[in-house]
């Protein structure tokens, strides 16, 4: 049996323990002494948000397949158990050998939100590796970071060694080769770093200098040596029916997040919103195929025992043969007490159809993403959803037996007007309306309920609204505020419900989104003073970034109010994330003109990703 | 068709709480392509019942569940089947098929049997006096102790809920993987107790120590104690007396395979 790296006595103090000991269903068990790399793979958050993660078990199952490493895992521990380690000087453990993070090789990071990042310097503080990069020493682990958040790694270049930029299939085995190589010659940190930095998709941020104009933006951004290209081009898989896959997925004790099979059907996504990093940065759409997917499926649920099967994808609905794999996962597991999810379905004949079979209409909720209270706005941000469209599947739906519905907006969009705001309440006012019209007094159950939410918009990187200006945090709740008294005015106010997401962590979110190597100073700050689980609203604590904002005389304006020049030099220029700038320009500017632009399937947008040659860019179109 | 599956839980798994390890075994038998039931209804669940939970930090030789399989299940290869698919930590001991007439697992348990260590570097000097002592404690008529219950608090005498107490010698390996250093000698002071356990009179065998650190004048150590529940007991018939003697393992009540049934034994 193990020898765990925390006492009983802690265990036994803390809450959820076995957040900490590993040992879950298809751990992957390997002797550290006969590898030649030790992998560290981190999510910096809580066990059980990290461990629904699928990204993480794709790269975890890819690297232990290879005999030379042994991945193992790592999670933010929780605020008891954070405060046991610094009182006893525990240093940070992986849950698989129970050794300390700073005996491994790398510490791979994956970076899914903005607001990990106070979690990021957690991680590292309690490994004992030196904050930051250029500190560290032949000895500490080479720190990379990954994921989302990677298409903008500036805010964080100082804490890490290397980003790798796109999907990880495919450069992870030239960048453990590369470094089993200089390992095995005895060169140093340095020489590894410089060669790494021509691996495809990987940036050694310590490789490039930065030089600012007197406003405060982006003068110039080059590399300080010839090993270091000009352009990062982010990395994706071509053909996803032929890269490693996970079939046994871990199986935690405790109730995570997601406790489920996660079937990937597809990346990326044709629809082109303008405000959805996702949808531009995983271009071009990719399928997965059906025998591939229907054999996986098979595969996940006999190796986890789970009982639901999820779908994941950014838009289901998208899938050329959802509706042929959607019947098999109902003929094949039906009865066999596996639950079938559809998140991220379109509202149709179809889905209305599968969900009647797969689950009770009288408990589940129906959900459209209309994103703003107007057609002129939705046309601003290529939202393809029509009030039709709504107002059409929810009468269907009503008459399927539903008369829960949920709306998601967001507020403080580009252009945005009283009477786009109003459009929420109107919209939601409407959808409640025709529940009432459609469906006969005799046939209801009970009155309709809809439930309206909004989150506040943030600009991301490599989004055509990347240029755009954030609203202040006061701003933010005035139309909140709006959207709110407007609520009050309609006559089916009982039945609706308005909610809000909180303004400071939005602005917050923003500065990291957009922010440039200064921004690290203030992260740093932050940590210093106290910010940790940033994203959990009871820990968030909006002062201590104030505070650290204005010790570090970085202005937050800046980086969120501030309007953006087409010509200026953003912190992430140096990627090439498939989507040309010609495009996001093209895009901005239509969308001041609230013109919509086709989805991919309807017509090509040279938004830049045919580059890659594949996809949904060489799909025949009849 | 009734299976009463016995399990042992060890190492690591001492940290897995009662409602995950619930969850773990619906997800076991499904990985082990267990014919299990489910009850109808427009969310069915498994046909699933434990015994009695098991408090966190606790190892065990003898958990208990029941689980409602279909008829043509083949029982004989369940142990194996089940083995197979087991996270570090668990380990099935059998799988018996129960008479039709059989109560289930939770409504059966009258008795659970502890065995107790003091983990390392909490021992007194001499251990096994220690214990005598507490054994010799409970010699007496009455030992009135306030126990917690869910409406508050309450007065009880628990005598009459030791059914068998005394003070040991064990060399079982579990406890090293209970102990986070091995300080644990081969043979080593223990106390054992067989204590009344389930629905009608709950208690723990913390309980048990509590009694006497408060005739000792003194408050029980957090951790000084390493525990570990040995077997959950049902009476033999429900007129039996509280005799350690009138008690039978739940596992006891399973149909055993006769030898050379079927052709899949060993």
């Amino acid at each position: 049996m193990k020898k765990l790296a925390l006492s009983d006595e802690i265990l036994l103090s803390i809450q959820q323990p076995a957040r900490y000991i590993g040992g879950e269903v298809n751990m992957i068990v390997k002797d550290p002494s006969q590898v030649d790399i030790r992998f560290a793979m981190c999510f910096p958050d809580v066990y059980d948000i990290g461990m629904s993660h699928l990204g993480i078990q794709i790269l975890y199952d890819m690297f232990n397949r290879r005999k030379d490493t042994y991945c193992e895992r790592v999670y933010s521990p929780w605020v008891d158990l954070d405060k046991v380690m610094r009182e006893k000087n525990i240093p940070l453990f992986a849950l698989e050998s129970q050794e300390p993070i700073k005996n491994f090789d790398f510490l791979g990071i994956t970076l899914q939100y903005e607001m990990c990042y106070t979690n990021v310097l957690q991680i590292l503080d309690l490994s004992r590796i030196p904050l930051h990069a250029a500190d560290r020493g032949e000895d500490d682990p080479l720190v990379i970071g990954g994921g989302p958040c990677a298409y903008n790694p500036e805010p964080l270049a100082d804490f890490f060694d290397l980003f790798y930029i796109g999907e990880g299939e495919t450069a992870y085995d030239r960048l453990l080769d590369l470094y089993r190589e200089h390992k095995q010659k005895g060169k140093g940190r340095k020489a590894f770093l410089e060669q790494a930095a021509s691996v495809p998709g990987i940036y050694v941020p310590s490789l490039y200098n930065v030089e600012y104009h007197e406003d405060g933006t982006i003068k110039a951004f080059v590399s300080n040596t010839p090993f270091a290209p000009v352009k990062v081009t982010k990395e994706l898989v071509m053909d996803l029916d032929h890269v490693s896959y996970l079939e046994k997925p871990l199986v935690p004790y405790i109730k995570v997040a997601q406790d489920r099979v996660v079937l990937e059907i597809m990346r990326g996504c044709i629809r082109g919103c303008r405000f959805c990093q996702a949808g531009n940065v995983y271009r071009p759409l990719r399928e997965r195929g059906l025998d591939y997917l229907k054999e996986h499926a098979k595969k996940m649920l006999i190796s986890t025992g789970h009982e639901e099967i999820s779908l994941s994808s950014l838009s289901s609905s998208d899938y050329t043969h959802l509706e042929d794999l959607v019947s098999f996962l109902m003929e094949e597991f039906q009865g066999k007490g596996v639950n079938i999810s559809l998140p991220s379905l379109r509202i149709d004949a179809f889905s209305l159809d599968v969900m009647r079979q797969i689950q009770d209409v009288k408990k589940s909720s129906l959900t459209f993403a209309p994103e703003a209270g107007s057609q002129r706005l939705r046309d601003v941000i290529n939202k393809g959803l029509t009030e039709e469209d709504i107002l059409h599947g929810a009468a269907q739906a009503f008459h399927g037996g539903w008369n829960r519905v949920k709306l998601y907006f967001m507020l403080g969009l580009p252009t945005e007007t009283v009477e786009d705001m109003e459009g929420i309440a109107l919209l939601s006012e409407k959808v409640a309306e025709t529940y009432y019209d459609e469906i006969p007094k005799e046939q209801r159950h009970g009155k309709v309920q809809v439930v309206a939410s909004s989150s506040f918009f943030v600009p991301k990187p490599f989004t055509p609204f990347q240029w755009a200006r954030m609203c202040t945090k006061d701003e933010f709740i005035e139309r909140a505020n709006i959207v709110r008294r407007k609520f009050r005015e309609m006559k089916n106010f009982k039945s609706l419900k308005y909610n809000w997401h909180e303004a400071e962590l939005t602005v917050l979110e923003g500065v990291l989104a957009r922010g440039d190597r200064r921004v690290g100073a203030v992260i740093e700050e932050a940590y210093r003073q106290g910010a940790l689980f940033d994203s959990w609203s009871e820990y968030f604590q909006n002062e201590i970034w104030m505070n650290a904002f204005a010790d570090c005389g970085v202005s937050l304006d800046f980086y969120t109010t501030r309007e953006r020049k087409l010509d200026e030099i953003f912190p992430w220029d140096f990627i090439d994330a498939g989507v040309s700038k010609e495009f996001l320009v093209r895009e901005w500017q239509k969308a001041m003109q609230e013109e919509v632009t086709p989805n991919c399937r309807q017509k090509c947008s040279g938004c830049g990703a045919l580059q890659f040659k594949g996809g949904v860019c060489h799909e025949s179109k009849n | 068709m009734k299976v009463r599956i016995k399990f042992a839980k060890s190492g690591i798994a001492r940290f897995i709480g009662h409602l995950d390890v619930m969850r773990y075994f619906q997800k076991a038998v499904r990985r082990a392509g267990i014919a299990i039931r489910y009850s109808g209804g427009f969310s069915p669940h498994q046909l699933m019942s434990f015994a009695a939970p098991l408090g966190v930090g606790i190892t065990s030789h003898g958990e208990y569940l029941d689980i409602e399989v279909e008829d043509d299940e083949e029982t004989a290869s369940m142990k194996e089947r089940l083995n197979q698919v087991m996270a570090e930590g668990f380990s099935i001991v059998s799988c018996l098929v129960l008479p039709k007439e059989s109560g289930n697992a939770m409504s059966m348990v009258a008795a659970a049997r502890y065995t107790l260590a003091f983990r390392p570097g909490y021992s007194p000097e001499n251990a096994k006096d220690w214990f005598r002592s507490l054994v010799q404690f409970y010699e007496q008529k009455e030992v009135r102790i306030a126990k917690k219950t869910k409406k508050g608090e309450k007065e009880i005498d628990l005598k009459p809920l030791i059914y068998q107490i005394s003070a040991e010698v064990s060399n079982d390996p579990f406890f090293s993987e209970t102990s986070d250093s091995s300080e644990i000698a081969p043979a080593f002071p223990v106390l054992s107790m067989l204590i009344s356990t389930g629905s009608t009179e709950n208690i723990k065998p913390e309980l048990v120590l509590d009694a006497y650190y408060q005739h000792l004048g003194q408050e029980r150590p957090a951790f000084a104690f390493i525990i570990q529940r040995e077997e959950v007991y049902a009476r033999q018939s429900p007129e039996s007396s509280n005799n350690a003697g009138a008690f039978l393992p739940l596992e006891a009540f399973g149909i055993r395979p006769s030898h050379g049934q079927g052709g899949c034994l060993e």
